[in-house]
This record gives structure tokens, sequence and C-alpha cells, in this order.
């Protein structure tokens, strides 16, 4: 078992055939994961990439009978994209797209309130279950199966994690990048519980950074609802306060912004914290030793 | 992005929301004039995207167009220093002179997206003012919030309940709701980040008025916004950051160590300059290259290098995903032809077409120090800065 993606994961890339779109569903294709059908507005009709395009994602969802969507559509449509798929009743969208307006962000969860969709991202590498499906840009070949569940709120950071773990011959269950943004579709408590509830995850790797509370609750959920070892690192310990970071969520303002404030709750709640970036697979190989 | 006070107010008189009879000046004289036509009692207000300026001395009260000319005299052309701005200060080239208002209180309202509910959220309180902060900290209950659907938008009983909150009565209800009803909408129209209002006074003859203005708004979103755009005024931003923003790279923040950082992605970028510190150095510069695959960016953040001064040895850690390595090592060797790296170059690259981005870097020759993984890098990187001469 895994979380979101796996063997049975039928995949449809919004966004196929730009050029961002085609280079990352060949990769998917290459890792093994079942990519099922393509949306381009206009492109329809078309085959791309061995992969039938459709110009609609309810009409893909038709004859394709895709349960999952992987979202590269430019941030100026790509709420519009994000929406669509929720409406055509999608269970799982997968947004990389970085860039998209907040407010627009705002539209997409008002619009998710009551319905089933669980969105990942946007700003996001995606979701991958190592050696069953990959939906995103990570690089598939640093993965590696096995019972370790990583979330993080970076792409490039949780794949040096990613292959900090491998490299120590610690496999993951499910990788999952919820994105850098302000209001993420999924957020680090979302995915524990999913980590919690999955019998092939044993333990949980937390990537966290400066800016907002969702440390925080994840902190809190930790300490009272989970039951299986978690490692977290904060980046942005080194961040000058006020200034923005890339990421929008990546803001310090106010103490809970600040990574030491973070740090502390999740400690508090239990969480091993990785004394620094470049030893998280250490810290993993202690804890999981030790226990 | 920010923009000014007076830029704000503009806006603000556009959707109805009241703001005291003023004009900008950027030259004593001007002040003069319009000190003259105004009459009477005058505030004489500097233009600076930081905030503060009271507490540091760039708000003066005035009477007549002569102390106005003394006051603008004095602030403009002086860089001005306050908590929220580095020990240099922001450069002072406008003053906003404003009419004086006779103030009986003064209230606190502010509009923002709000993280965990994802809702836009519109605070207010009563106890308005320059200690608005301390309020926060040590009285959160007098801030009151109010989340917005933002499916309906917001709704006049929002409104009451917030000015009831906040104590006011008879016509400063109405006037309250409107206020908020309007900033609600200009915030909506122009993608705000944030549309604060510190002080909202009531004046002595009962009217509320908008005495300070702040407006920050989504970058994300400025493609649709030019009006927005034309506004920046980058004499107040860090010259660094916005030469590079010239450049192309739009997410470099300047930081005071000494080892230039290329990095892609913004939690890696934050990281490598958490383990530059770790290793006992300190990083010049956030630099997140994004995931454009060109090989102009790479170039020209080694152009942000050579530009920053204290640079003395330069890290680039790369983790491809959606950049390729293979782009990011030709933008190297381009960086290389084009100008003399008059510092070491330590680099790390690992995840999408590796092969080819090390066939790329071998080929050409050129000396760069190569890193085994992400420790190592910042190692080497901090070993080289202590080294080097420039």
């Amino acid at each position: 078992m895994s979380i979101l993606v796996g063997e049975n994961t039928r995949l449809l890339v919004q966004g196929i055939t730009g050029g961002e779109g085609s280079f990352h569903t060949e990769r998917c294709q290459e890792y093994g994961t079942r990519v099922v059908a393509g949306v381009t507005p206009g492109k329809g009709g078309g085959q791309h990439l061995s992969v039938p395009v459709f110009n609609t994602v309810e009409r893909a969802m038709a004859e394709s009978g895709a349960n999952a969507s992987l979202m590269f559509v430019p941030p100026a449509f790509a709420a519009d994209g994000i929406l669509e798929a929720i409406e055509a009743g999608m269970p799982l969208v997968v947004c990389i797209t970085e860039g998209i307006p907040v407010l627009d962000m705002m539209k997409v969860h008002r619009f998710l309130r009551g319905r089933t969709t669980r969105l990942i991202g946007p700003n996001c590498p995606g979701v991958i279950s190592p050696g069953r499906c990959k939906a995103g840009i990570m690089v598939g070949e640093i993965h590696l199966p096995g019972n370790v569940g990583v979330v993080s709120r970076s792409g490039t950071l949780t794949y040096d994690v990613v292959s900090q773990l491998t490299g120590l011959g610690i496999g993951q269950s499910t990788c999952v990048g919820i994105g850098g943004d302000a209001l993420p579709g999924s957020t680090f408590v979302d995915i524990l519980e999913l980590f919690e509830a999955d019998r092939d995850t044993e333990a949980v790797v937390l990537i966290g950074e400066i800016g907002g509370a969702m440390e925080q609750e994840a902190a809190e959920f930790i300490g009272h609802r989970m039951t299986k070892p978690v490692v977290a690192f904060v980046a942005g310990s080194t961040a000058p306060p006020g200034k923005r970071m890339g990421h929008a969520g990546a803001i310090i303002t106010g103490s809970s912004g600040k990574a030491a404030d973070k740090i502390e709750a999740l400690s508090r709640a239990g969480a091993v914290i990785a004394p620094n970036p470049a030893e998280v697979g250490l810290t993993v190989r202690n804890m999981l030793g030790g226990s | 992005m920010k923009i000014h006070e007076y830029q704000a107010k503009v806006l603000f008189s556009q959707y109805g929301i009241p703001v005291p009879r003023g004009r900008v000046a950027s030259s004593p004289g001007e002040a003069r004039d319009i000190a003259a036509e105004i009459g009477g009692r005058l505030v004489v207000k500097s233009q600076v995207y930081a905030g503060g300026r009271g507490k540091a001395g760039g708000i003066r009260v005035v009477n007549g167009p002569e102390e106005a000319e003394t006051a603008a005299h004095q602030l403009l052309g002086t860089r001005l220093v306050t908590p929220q701005t580095g020990p240099e200060g922001v450069p002072v080239s406008r003053v906003l002179m404003e009419e004086a208002s006779d103030v009986a209180r003064e209230l606190y309202l502010s509009l923002l997206v709000d993280g965990p509910t994802r809702l836009p959220v519109m605070m207010a309180s009563e106890a308005g003012g320059m200690d608005i902060e301390e309020v926060a900290r040590s009285t959160p209950e007098k801030i009151l919030r109010s989340s917005i659907d933002p499916a309906i938008g917001f709704q006049p009983f929002q409104g009451r309940k917030l000015a009831y909150g906040m104590n006011l009565c008879g016509g400063q209800i109405g006037d309250a709701v409107r206020v908020m009803t309007s900033l609600y909408q200009l915030f909506m129209d122009k993608d705000c980040s944030l549309a604060e209002i510190n002080p909202l006074v009531v004046t002595a003859d009962d009217k509320l008025m908008a005495l300070d203005a702040k407006l920050s708004f989504d970058d994300n979103a400025l493609y649709r916004h030019k009006d927005i755009q034309a506004l920046q005024d980058k004499e107040q931003e860090e010259p660094l950051e916005v030469q590079a923003r010239e450049w192309g790279i739009n997410n470099y923040v300047k930081m005071e160590g000494d080892i230039g950082c290329m990095v892609n992605g913004a939690g890696l970028a934050m990281a490598v300059n958490d383990l530059i510190q770790h290793c006992g150095g300190r990083a010049a510069n956030f630099l997140d290259i994004g995931t454009l695959n060109n090989t102009e960016r790479v170039v020209n953040s080694f152009r942000m290098f050579i530009a920053d001064p204290r640079v003395r040895a330069v890290l680039v850690n790369i983790f491809g995903g959606m950049a390729r390595v293979d782009v990011i090592a030709r933008g190297i060797v381009e960086a290389y032809q084009q100008m003399e790296i008059p510092f070491p170059v330590v680099t790390r690259l690992e995840g999408t077409n590796l092969e080819e981005g090390q066939r790329i870097l071998a080929a050409s020759g050129i000396d760069v120090i190569q890193a085994k993984d992400f420790y190592d890098g910042a190692r080497k990187a901090v070993e080289a800065a202590k080294g080097a001469m420039r």
C-alpha cells in the first residue's frame, strides 16, 4: 500500500502538449505510471506521447477512466484548470504550476468545499509511491520502495532528503510535496492523517519551512493523534525576518512563522529534529535503529 | 509588491474611502505651495516603504507654508531609519502634505487572506495607532476578526458587528460599514496581499477617515494589474535585488555573508544557507533560480555574484527536477566564457540529466570545485571563501 497514488492510479495530464507537460509526462511514463489521457483545450482528438488528448477533463475522464490529474497549466489559467477537474469529480488533482495568484487559489478552496477532490499543491513537485506510480516532476531514480513516508513544503529539498534516505537503504512508501504556496491544497495534517492510516508507512519525515503556522498545526496532530514516529526538519533558520524567501508562504511574519518556534513546537510534540538539512537521512536511521 | 502611502490614498479615494485633503511634494518649494493652498495646520509625512515612521521622526506637524517648507527641507533627501529598515535606512524622496485632523479616536482596520481558513479576514480594533502590534501580542482579544466568504463577498452585517464591536455608534456605524465594504472591494479588485488602515480615525466632528494607508500586492497577480505595477518605486528597494529582477532572477534576497549561492527551489535555497552557517560560513544571498530552463538566468546569477563585492566564493547547488542539470552546466560554462570569474566556484549537481551536465562541465575544461553531496558542497564553499582572495 501507499497513499494518494499507486498501482491503481490512472493518470490524466492537464497541459500535456506544453513543453514541461510533455517532458514530465514522458518521465512519468518511463517510471511506469499509467498515463491514460491528456487535456489541452483545442487539441482534443489527437494523440500526444501515445496518449489520447481531449478538450475537456470531463470528456477525458469518461473516455479514459482517469482517477488522478497532474497539472502543468500556466499560472494565469491554472486555477481554472483545477476548478474544471474538481467539477468533473476528479478524485486527486496534483498541481505543479508555480505562481498562481492567491485570490485565484482562494476561489479554488471555496469551490472545493463539500466536494470530494483532494488537491495537492500548487507549486509542488507532486507525489510518488516508489516502484508503483510517479505523478510529479521529481527524479524517479532517487527513490526506493519502502516504509518511510515523506511530506514536504519544498521540492528540491525533498529530493535531497529522499536521496539521503535511499543512500542509506531506507525506502519510502510515498513522498508528497504539498507545495510552497500560502494556500496549499493539502496541509501537513492532511497528509500525516493518511500516513498514520497507511499500513505500509512505519515512520514519517516532515520537511517544513519558515512562514505560516502549518508546522505548528502538524505538531498538534503529532502530539495528540499520531502513533508513528516522525523526523522533522524546518528550513530557514538563517533567513532574515520580514524578508520573502521565494515561496509565497515563506515570509516570516510574527512569531509563529519563525523556524525556531516551529522546531520547538515539533520537538515538544515528540518529533525528532534533524540537526541540519544534510543529516535528515541519518536522523531517520538512528531513530529507526533505536526503536 | 508595496506602494507608498500617497499612492494607496489615491486608490482609497477612488473607492470612496475618506482620506485627509492633501498632496505629495518632492521639493521644499512644492511643499510650501501645497501648504499655502491647503492652509492651517498640516502633517508632513515621509514617503517610504517601511513602517515605524512616526517614532523615527519621519512625520512632522507644521503651521503654515514656511514651517512646511522647512520640514520638507529637513526630510527630503535624507535616509529614514526605522525598526523595519536596515541600519542604512531608506531614502525619502517625497513627502505627503496633509491637512491635520482633530482626532477623537484611533481605530485599526485590516484585511488579508488567512492561511488556516484560506479565507479573507477583516480585522478591526478600537485600539488603533502606533502600538497595534503590542496590542495584538498582549491583548489579542482586542483584535476582532470576521472571515469573509468570497462567494458572496463582505456583507453589511459583518461590518455592523465589527463596528459595534469597536464601540462606534450612530452614523459612525454606516460609515464604518461603507469603509470596510470598499476596502474589501479594493482588495479583491487589485489582488492585494494586505490592506491596512492604521489609524482609521473618528474626527472631532464625528467623521471616519483613513489617516494612514498601507497596501501591498500579490506579486503573482501583477501581470493583470499594469496600473499597480507602474507604481513601484525601485529606489525604496535593495539595489542588488532590483538588479536581480532586471536580470530575470525574481527570487534574490541580499544577506550579510560572503558566499554567493545559486540554488533551485526556495526550500533547498534556505536549507543551503542554513547548512553554510552550520559549517561555519555565511551566505551572501538567497537565490532561487526557479525552474525555467534557460542558460541566461545562470549567467545572470554569476553577474549578480560579481556585482556583489562581498562575494568571496560561490556555491551552486542544483537538484534537478523541473530544472535540468545539463542546462545549468551549460549556463556555468557560458558564464566562464563571457566573464572573468574572480572567485572559486563549488558545484554540487544532482538530478534530471545529470550525466549530460557532468559531461558538459568536464568537456569545457573550466576549473570548478566539484562536491559529492549537500554537506560536502557547503563545507567546500566555506573553505573556499576562507582561503579566497578577491
